[in-house]
């Protein structure tokens, strides 16, 4: 059942993928533009998340209503994100539909009218959604810990801050779109019920005669402390953790992978065991791995009342710094059967194999067969995992909280 | 795709969808009952119980659940509403007996003493969480404004003082009086074998005990119609929620219902969008129709810097006094019902998707529905079913109510401002 996937680089550096699921019905199409946050100029920050909400307020020959119309219509569920490295623009529909989709994204991609009279109004979007993390505690946690554990431009959050947004001119907007809108580097990911080679004429035609390349260099600042507390008067004090651990496309990979999904891939996995199920000191509490291309970082969670959460804290770094000391064949199996089931699910999700596609392009600029996954993850032991602890063990923990008092970590 | 019933001896219903080109299966145990079922000394307990369903078994403890779910690469959860308790998980077809086994067996539960006790400092942390997002208890919050006496305006997770009140044998009652197995249901989709699955649910839950089910309070009501601020100075938006009536879930004017309910405040090109988010007034503006056995309602929501909170009330209210008095147009039906079209189709390709909607159906629709019957449930709907709905229903006979920083708002055009 191994599906099949297509590629194409265009001459001007853009790269089409495709995923054919002939068991669907419906098609998800992803493009990958290299203008994360990372991209924002420091006196500018939260440039890329209004370029994102402008870019769809017209395009080619549709104003901002006749644009929005035109994608309900063909019933595109979709949205525009900023992350660090890219703008994404997600969309899914009925398969019947993508080649007209994909017409309306070219105009977005290539013809936004970037309205002047509309800059005001996203520009206080923008800053609403700055206030409005105020009401979401445990976000504003991680974009904290996000702040003081990365240098910059890798700890920038796409919200931005107030100065940067209120500093944006349509002219400085419209120049950020010029150097970082181009070809070259841009990835278009669709998986559905498609055909590769009008997908392919299709594209070309609409994306082959663009010319250009962006700068996309950065310079890294210098480290940020790695402790933190935020005063807030809230019922549950929020707790950030972050450590550092191996990219995608290290030899140590999956041993990573396996090794944070010891900790928390499922419900009998070890925080949630040790810290909500033994406990019962949180309802939530999870680590995740992330990466970038030449660094990667667990994160942790958990958010307490705030007079266990000194307790909840301890615990979830006695966990962390037990991981070397060993995990048990049973623990690896559970995480086995949880990679390899969600391996073998996602060949259900349009929207996720597309995803997928795009982001295994980025990292390793090759898409990773079904096979080549499944027998990394066969592979795994609890002698690969413990080793990897052993070499890259959780420690140098840059700890963020967010409650009425601070914590001791 | 092949639809398949059969009713076991007790009372238990079993339906499925077989899809042998699936990569999953998925199946569910949906028990008709929810916070609307509780007497106000039981207030929380549904939502409890749902998590004590997990904590263990006489063949299992709370850890073997968590580990044989997680040794076959189960996702799995549970959710608790107004009305339903659901109990599901998708695995590959080939773990499809174990996931029963496991499923069936939780749905028996011990309730230990000991388990119950160290869970419910869960409850209480859940609802801490949730108190920390003004939103989500804004929502909580208009809802008992609207429902006022009606049940449907319990609270689902209790409150710190409900929960902690609550005893094992309270809990065990409320078990004993609404999990009996007619009041449950079990939904299967994606790649099974049907008569392997009836014979496997047959032998785990065969022996369950059959009992009355139903339920008391199936009135329809159009709410209070009251205005209240509650002021949280540590809030930083304004969050304002306007609810009202709507059909309930078994008429047929429900899917002109939702569509309405897109129309007007769906996340793109909605009415709302363009009069609140697209000028950039408030970050959030939402409409949708929320069905319900014997009644459903309309809400609507926003969020906005608190200082604009005045102004955009008035616009959301200009907008339903204008969708009330001239309706929609022909164009913005099509717009949702394409978005709506596209969603069911996508929703339903997947196992665990088409399971609750199955599951869904039944229990509020009393029968079978094929994605095709959905499809031409929404293709058929005209202006003058959605006129029907906005004479029966009015969008402007709304219950309003606003948690943030602000001291005082008033409610455009109404004497009732506060």
């Amino acid at each position: 059942m191994q599906p099949e996937v297509y590629r194409h680089t265009f001459a001007n550096g853009m790269t089409l993928l495709a995923e054919r699921m002939e068991h669907v019905r419906s098609a998800a199409l992803n493009f990958l533009v290299p203008a994360g946050c990372i991209h924002d100029p420091s006196e500018q920050l939260g440039l890329g998340a209004v370029l994102a909400d402008l870019i769809t307020r017209g395009a080619g020959e549709r104003d901002s209503r006749e644009l929005t119309l035109a994608l309900d219509n063909l019933g595109l569920d979709r949205s525009e994100s900023v992350g660090l490295m890219h703008t994404r623009f997600w969309g899914a529909t009925v398969a019947r539909n993508l080649p007209a989709a994909l017409d309306i994204y070219a105009d977005i991609l290539r013809r936004p009218h970037l309205p002047d009279d509309e800059i005001d109004a996203v520009k206080a979007l923008a800053l609403q959604d700055l206030v409005g993390l105020e009401d979401e505690p445990r976000s504003k946690v991680l974009v904290e810990l996000r702040k003081h554990s990365y240098p910059t431009p890798l700890s920038n959050d796409h919200r931005g801050t107030v100065e940067g947004i209120e500093r944006l001119t349509a002219d400085g907007i419209r120049q950020h779109y010029r150097r970082l809108f181009q070809p070259a580097g841009l990835i278009l990911s669709v998986a559905g019920n498609i055909e590769w080679q009008p997908l392919l004429d299709r594209v070309g035609q609409l994306f082959g005669d663009w010319t250009g390349a962006a700068d996309t260099t950065y310079t890294l600042g210098s480290k940020p402390t790695n402790r933190a507390h935020l005063t807030k008067d809230l019922e549950q004090t929020q707790i950030g953790v972050v450590y550092d651990s191996v990219p995608i496309g290290h030899a140590d990979y999956y041993a990573a992978l396996g090794a944070v999904n010891v900790l928390s891939g499922n419900m009998s996995s070890r925080l949630f065991t040790e810290v909500r199920e033994k406990e019962g000191l949180c309802y939530s509490v999870w680590a995740t791995y992330q990466t970038l291309k030449d660094r990667a970082r667990v994160v942790c969670y958990a958010g307490s009342r705030n007079e266990r959460a000194q307790r909840t804290l301890d615990v979830l770094l006695r966990e962390l710094r037990r991981l070397p000391d060993g995990v048990e064949p049973d623990e690896v199996q559970r995480v086995q059967a949880g990679l390899k089931s969600s391996l073998i699910m996602q060949q259900e999700s349009t929207a996720g194999r597309a995803l997928s596609l795009a982001s295994d392009w980025y990292h390793l600029g090759r898409v990773r067969s079904f096979d080549e996954i499944r027998a990394a993850i066969d592979g795994l032991t609890p002698q690969s995992i413990g080793e990897h602890t052993r070499r890259c063990p959780p420690r140098d923990f840059t700890i963020v909280t967010l409650g009425p008092k601070p914590l001791v970590g | 795709m092949p639809f398949h019933e059969h009713i076991l001896a007790n009372g238990l219903r079993i339906i499925g969808e077989s899809s042998p080109s699936a990569r999953s299966a998925a199946l569910g145990f949906f028990v008709r009952t929810g916070s609307r079922d509780e007497t106000t000394e039981e207030c929380g307990v549904t939502h409890f119980l749902e998590h004590m369903v997990f904590k263990g078994t006489p063949r299992r403890t709370a850890f073997d659940v968590n580990r044989d779910f997680d040794a076959i690469g189960a996702d799995y959860n549970a959710f608790t509403s107004e009305e339903t308790t659901v109990f599901h998980a998708a695995v590959l077809p080939e773990y499809l007996p174990q996931a029963v086994d496991l499923l069936a067996d939780i749905m028996r539960p011990s309730l230990r003493q000991e388990d119950f006790d160290m869970e419910k400092q869960v409850i209480i942390e859940e609802i801490g969480m949730y108190e920390d997002q003004p939103m989500w208890s804004a929502y909580d919050r208009a809802k008992r404004l609207y429902f006022a006496d009606h049940k449907l305006g319990n609270s689902i997770l209790g409150t710190p003082q409900s929960i902690t009140d609550l005893t094992r044998d309270q809990m065990h009652a409320y078990f004993q009086r609404r999990y009996v197995a007619p009041n449950l249901l079990v939904s299967v989709a994606g790649n099974i074998d049907w008569p392997a699955f009836v014979a496997l649910v047959e032998k785990q839950c065969g022996h369950w005990e059959n009992g009355p089910i139903g339920r008391n309070g199936l009135v329809e009501t159009n709410g209070s119609c009251r205005f209240e601020l509650l002021t949280k100075e540590k809030v930083a938006q304004e969050h304002v929620i306007l609810i009202s009536s709507g059909p309930p879930a078994d008429s047929p004017l429900r899917h002109a219902a939702d569509l309405l309910g897109m129309a007007i405040g769906d996340d793109s090109g909605s009415r709302l969008y363009w009069a609140l988010v697209d000028p950039g007034l408030a970050d959030s503006a939402d409409c949708s129709f929320h069905e319900y056995e014997g009644t459903g309602a309309f809400y609507t929501s926003f969020s906005c810097q608190p200082e604009q909170s005045e102004e955009d009330l008035e616009l959301v209210l200009d907008v339903l006094r204008d969708v009330q008095d001239n309706g929609i147009s022909e164009e913005e039906l099509n717009q949702a019902r394409n978005k709506v079209l596209s969603r069911v189709v996508r929703g339903s390709e997947r196992p665990k998707g088409r399971m609750m909607a199955l599951g869904m159906n039944w229990i509020y629709q009393h029968g079978y529905r094929s994605v095709d019957d959905d499809l031409r449930a929404y293709e058929t709907v005209t202006l003058e079913t959605i006129d029907d709905v906005l004479e029966r229903y009015p969008l402007d006979r709304a219950t309003t109510f606003a948690l943030g920083p602000l001291a005082k708002l008033s409610l455009p055009g109404a004497n009732g401002a506060k």
